[in-house]
């Protein structure tokens, strides 16, 4: 149980300077050491004494993952950048407004200057059952506390839950998925390129972890092609507190529009499962379609077929059918 | 090392939730030791017995002598594909190659489950029991057969019946971990959602729980030391006889003569009506 607040347990902290003495560090002290980023869900954890590493690895003193540069095909931005800059730059609000958007909404105006992309998108799970230090699936046991008939489950999965039904908090990363972003990995083994979509994991897949990053392994960019750029974009995010919350419901749609014709599209949508959950099946229903309220109509509800309330959640699925529709309907 | 993985439950209690992992690295040590030792014990300490194989006798058996049935054999190979995929799917994640793994998991238990009972059917009443029965002669065989091996002096063991001994005890150790793993196995099916009934996890209390989890996983890791084991004894080249009978139904009439007791298991050639 979390009892003890602000009183941080000791640890050994590293602050290197460059990728290579970070990614030496990982791999020396392996699933001893904790990456940080911003700090902002680290030192909850922290904090809570939930999470006690032997080592820390602070990333904030290495300049090259810092920045937003342009490349031949679209952005990197490194992945100590504070979402604050991406706010900001000028590219990215003139072509990736997804990105700025969503950025822009998360939590408030001091948390974007120290949060980080690469944090943001490599964050824990908020769910408090969690986060309160119980020994529930995620944290190694074998049960789940928030799918009883008595929890607090306000805020879980109406998908993709196996076992665990915590949801993915991000706001950036069903923008990134949306805009075919990729993340660019330090392993031991080298340097590691992959869909944004395939960076985030199920509990089918690990029930432990959030992403694919595994002991030892560090998130450095995330690589933004410019196959979208100056599409149409919409993001919503439905939070508790409009001041700064985690999203109930979140969705990023990038369409692709000629005259009322849906060339292309992509919906993405966060809180409502483990992972960011792209709408693949609601993106082919919409290609090629008019942009009008009847296909707005069909895409929410397509997005919410096979939906799963537990007993406190259920408003999510009108919540998500809303939000999908709307993302297709809206004038950008 | 630690035997038992702890945790903490909402009412700030220590529970029990299952077996610590590191006994699946004993377990599977313990398998590859015992491989090693009875390979150097077989090459370097054990003195050949040639078994007297009376001329007269052959010509009395059928050249194909029935051992296991169709329904034997395959009862067999599912069983052997369920464990296998039972402790891949269990233990690749434990590990660390992950992979959507529990789905694929409990329906491989549900074809263990329903393919031993088959078997304990099949065996019940059409195959019969007796055969797989150990009793003090069998002991007194044995240690006679070990003596001998060894170079001292002990009085001629009999020849095996159907199944020999050390078939009949690691079945009756498989019967006992697959049993616990299966029973543990369906009740830890109420914690996960499947189409067979629906999620129940509280028809028993946390430190129950973890009860079930340390038996389930303690069988399992059982079953690693013993399917090596098993696996290692089935490829030796001679014991491969035997398995070759698991695949094709029967073994010829010399590995018959020379390794079984017509008085305990009467040869029956192979597609006969009698065969089991």
């Amino acid at each position: 149980m979390a009892v003890i607040r602000d009183m941080m347990s000791a640890f050994e902290l590293f602050q290197p300077a460059n990728v290579e003495d970070a990614a030496a560090l990982l791999r020396e002290h392996g699933e001893q050491a904790w990456v940080m980023a911003g700090g902002l869900d680290s030192f909850d954890w922290f904090k809570d004494r939930v999470k006690r590493p032997s080592v820390v690895v602070d990333l904030g003193g290495i300049d090259a993952l810092k920045g937003i540069e342009s490349t031949a095909d679209g952005l990197e931005i490194g992945a100590m950048t504070p979402l604050t800059d991406i706010v900001r730059h000028p590219d990215i609000r003139e072509r990736y407004g997804l990105l700025q958007q969503a950025a822009e909404l998360v939590a408030s105006p001091q948390i974007r200057n120290q949060g980080t992309i690469g944090g943001n998108n490599s964050q824990d799970t908020r769910c408090w059952y969690y986060r309160d230090g119980w020994t529930c699936y995620r944290a190694g046991g074998n049960i789940c506390y928030a799918d009883t008939p008595t929890s607090m489950n306000r805020e879980h999965a109406i998908f993709g839950a196996d076992r665990c039904v915590a949801v993915n908090p991000s706001d950036t990363a069903p923008a990134l998925i949306a805009l075919d972003a990729q993340m660019v990995v330090q392993t031991a083994g080298g340097e590691r390129v992959m869909d944004a979509a395939d960076y985030f994991i199920g509990p089918s897949i690990d029930i432990t972890r959030m992403t694919v990053l595994e002991p030892g392994d560090l998130l450095a960019a995330v690589r933004i092609p410019s196959t979208w750029a100056g599409a149409t974009f919409y993001f919503e995010k439905v939070r508790d507190r409009q001041v700064w919350d985690f999203p109930l419901v979140n969705v990023a749609t990038a369409l692709r529009v000629s005259g009322s014709t849906i060339e292309d599209a992509r919906v993405v949508v966060n809180g409502v499962a483990p992972y960011p959950m792209r709408l693949t099946a609601v993106e082919g229903a919409l290609r090629g379609g008019s942009r009008d309220e009847a296909t707005a109509e069909r895409a929410g509800e397509l997005a919410v077929r096979g939906a799963r309330a537990l007993r406190h959640n259920g408003y999510k699925i009108p919540l998500m059918r809303n939000l999908v529709k709307r993302s297709i309907r809206a004038e950008a | 090392m630690n035997f038992l993985t702890w945790g903490t439950d909402p009412w700030g209690q220590e529970v029990l939730i299952r077996i610590s992992w590191d006994l699946l690295y004993v377990a599977s040590a313990l398998g590859i030791l015992f491989v090693g030792a009875h390979a150097v014990w077989l090459a370097f300490f054990v003195k050949e017995e040639a078994q007297p194989i009376d001329e007269a006798a052959l010509a009395g058996v059928p050249e194909k002598v029935a051992r296991h049935s169709l329904a034997s054999r395959v009862f067999h190979w599912v069983m052997a594909a369920s464990m296998l995929a039972l402790l891949l799917t269990g233990f690749l994640p434990v590990i660390g190659i992950q992979f959507p793994w529990v789905t694929i998991h409990w329906v491989a238990g549900v074809v263990l489950t329903l393919s031993v009972v088959y078997h304990t059917i099949h065996a019940t009443f059409w195959l019969g029991l007796s055969a797989m029965l150990v009793g003090p002669k069998d002991i007194s065989d044995a240690t006679s057969r070990f003596k001998r091996s060894v170079g001292q002096d002990a009085p001629a063991p009999r020849k095996h019946g159907k199944y020999p001994l050390e078939n009949r005890l690691y079945h009756h150790v498989i019967t006992l971990t697959g049993g616990l793993v299966i029973v543990t196995g369906i009740l830890m099916m109420f914690r996960i959602d499947t189409p067979l009934w629906a999620r129940d996890p509280y028809i028993f209390t946390d430190p129950t729980w973890g009860m079930i989890y340390v038996v389930h996983g303690l069988s399992a890791v059982s079953l690693v030391t013993l399917v090596i084991a098993h696996v290692y004894f089935g490829i030796r080249p001679e014991k491969r006889w035997i398995t070759w009978s698991m695949i094709l139904g029967w073994i010829d009439r010399r590995h018959y003569v020379e390794h079984h007791d017509p008085e305990q298991w009467a040869a029956r050639s192979e597609g006969s009506s009698g065969q089991r």
